[in-house]
């Protein structure tokens, strides 16, 4: 025992500057990484600023009845639905999106209008989401909204889109799908420029013309990158997208049932409602189960392709 | 260059892909345009029939009304400045340092280091405590709120490491030979040949630290540090209340004008659309450097 601590100890020394590099990253690490996970413990005791950590009550798991309780209508079970559908949406589609825009924008030869389109549809990744927040509010709102001010104008009544609970669903996902797809398009375009040009050369001197180009290599050489890339993405499907969500319905309960995600009802139930437990019993379940998730996803890499594996 | 002639359904559908790509850049900058408009228009047109893709009448109340206070607005500029600007240096430095130290295969714990760094993006301890430890740093109310949570990230550590992996090591080795120490040989031999990685990730933490507002909201009260972003937000947010509520029950209680919103809007937005031609190429050949080597 003595020998190895004394072996890490000169290990250690050895390479003192090389480790003292490292610190003020693993410092951070510790401050605002393990020392919260510790605060675990946080969801299954009453916990007072006043009194700290160790002298407030232990109350098992009172602090996730609320979280639990309601039956089919509970909150985890919406939250949990809503947190895991919209997100399997945003993958799939997402990556959808990005490989075909991919695709079709390789095989512009223009050079200007490639790269204007590519300039435009990057742009909304720059903008902040308050930004995405001030658009939707500018398109939907029931008093001045374009939308309304387009529909009147037909001679149309006004929509209070604000009340209409299953629209939401459609605008978050297209909003999603505004920002992020110029700039998830890069990677595919980056995998298709990648791609060995004799191939392609090959198949053009025997014959293949751009459909079959397209459906015999260019979709099948980019089917690991978007298998790789939607199974990265599963691991992170309890979390994620909460300014999107946030800035979109901000504090519009009508709306909660059809558009709340865990990430949103945390942030709420923490500073809106100052409820410290529920937010973090819920936090607990996200984290825990989100856990689980990567681990079971990991383990798939595993077989699909093991030089993939994260870990 | 080609080296064939174009069938009639290739050509078509060339023809279709530039039609979807137009219709779709389109889409992508009509938003933009809406806001643009909207913040040119004449406030009582709007108030009379809505907003509209072309500005509805012209005026530059919007603006004058943002400037007519220039302090306040100078003030947000100023924290989003400073945040942004000390966020990405200090940031940069404290991640190329564990980068380059853990991408030294001399170094026996690099491994241990590295997997400390990655399991904190597999499980997390969630927000509040996250936020009871930033509380009782002391950094509520401090302008460090907005730029010490935020200074690290796990994937850009990696991103650094694996690009500095590539160095080869006989350069590395050369320099040590030479009697230059970690220090020197990390600034004058791995820094510039790391430029790309290094730049582009310095473009992700100033753009994640200029559009933020997430720790604005969590961390500051006090209206004098609200970055750009959350100063936007809180005029939004006043607005649309009302909006959710219908504004028959506000007739009369328009504040700030719905053109103030848009042009401020416009105003906290303005560095970056001016910036982003000259940003965006970084940015994508960053992003493909990432993909390759990630």
């Amino acid at each position: 025992m003595r020998a190895v601590t004394r072996g890490v100890f000169k290990e250690l020394y050895k390479h003192k500057t090389l480790y003292a590099m490292t610190l003020p990253a693993l410092i951070f690490f510790v401050i605002f990484s393990y020392i919260p996970m510790m605060g675990v413990y946080y969801a299954f005791i009453d916990y007072d600023f006043g009194k700290g950590i160790l002298h407030s009550p232990f109350v098992g798991l009172k602090n996730f009845q609320y979280f639990v309780s309601g039956g089919w209508d509970a909150p985890i079970v919406y939250l949990t639905k809503n947190t895991i559908l919209y997100n399997l949406v945003f993958i799939l589609l997402g990556n959808l999106m990005q490989c075909i825009f991919a695709i079709m924008l390789t095989t512009i030869v223009g050079r200007l209008f490639k790269r204007t389109s590519q300039s435009i549809m990057l742009l909304p990744h720059f903008v902040s989401y308050v930004i995405v927040g001030t658009i939707a509010y500018n398109i939907f709102n029931s008093n001045y909204g374009v939308l309304n001010s387009l529909l009147k104008a037909m001679g149309g009544s006004g929509v209070s889109v604000y009340m209409i609970e299953w629209i939401w669903p459609i605008i978050i996902t297209l909003f999603f799908l505004w920002k992020s797809t110029g700039f998830g398009m890069v990677v595919y375009l980056a995998a298709i420029t990648g791609f060995d040009r004799e191939v392609y050369e090959a198949a053009k001197i025997d014959g293949c013309n751009l459909f079959k180009e397209i459906r015999y290599i260019t979709l099948p050489m980019l089917k690991p990158t978007f298998i790789m890339l939607v199974l990265f993405s599963l691991g992170g499907i309890m979390r994620g997208q909460f300014e999107l969500f946030y800035n979109l319905i901000q504090r519009n309960g009508q709306l909660f049932y059809a558009t709340d995600v865990l990430d949103t009802y945390i942030y709420r139930a923490m500073t809106v409602n100052f409820n410290l437990g529920t937010s973090t019993a819920a936090g607990v379940y996200q984290s825990v189960f989100g856990f689980v998730l990567v681990i079971t996803v990991n383990r798939i890499i595993r077989k699909v392709s093991p030089e993939n594996a994260l870990f | 260059m080609n080296t064939h002639r174009l069938s009639a359904s290739e050509r078509g559908l060339k023809i279709f892909f530039y039609i979807v790509l137009s219709i779709v850049s389109i889409i992508c900058a009509l938003p933009f345009i809406l806001v643009i408009s909207g913040s040119f228009s004449d406030s009582a047109q709007i108030l009379k029939s809505g907003y509209s893709i072309v500005p509805r009448g012209f005026s530059l109340d919007g603006y004058r009304s943002i400037f007519l206070f220039p302090a306040q607005i100078a003030k947000a500029y100023g924290v989003s400045l400073f945040v942004t600007v000390a966020g990405t240096g200090i940031g940069l430095m404290v991640m190329t340092l564990c980068g380059y130290a853990i991408s030294r295969s001399e170094l026996k714990y690099r491994n241990v280091v590295s997997f400390m760094i990655y399991f904190t993006t597999l499980f997390s301890g969630g927000l509040v405590p996250w936020y009871i430890v930033v509380t009782k740093l002391g950094l509520k109310d401090s302008i460090w709120a907005l730029i010490i949570p935020a200074i690290c990230s796990s994937f850009y550590i990696l991103l650094i490491r694996n690009f500095m992996k590539t160095i080869p090591e006989a350069l590395v080795e050369s320099a040590r030979i030479e009697g230059a120490g970690e220090f020197r040989t990390l600034l004058q031999i791995v820094v510039p040949m790391s430029k790309p990685i290094l730049a582009t990730i310095a473009l992700f933490l100033a753009l994640s630290y200029w559009n933020d507002w997430y720790l604005a909201s969590l961390y500051v009260t006090k209206a004098d540090l609200w970055p750009l972003q959350y100063r936007l937000y809180n005029i939004l947010n006043a607005a649309s209340k009302i909006a959710s509520v219908g504004a028959e029950n506000f007739t009369g209680k328009i504040l700030p004008t719905e053109t103030q919103k848009l042009a401020n809007a416009i105003v906290a937005t303005g560095p970056i659309i001016f910036l982003y031609p000259f940003l965006q190429k970084y940015f994508v050949q960053g992003i493909s450097i990432g993909a390759v080597k990630g």
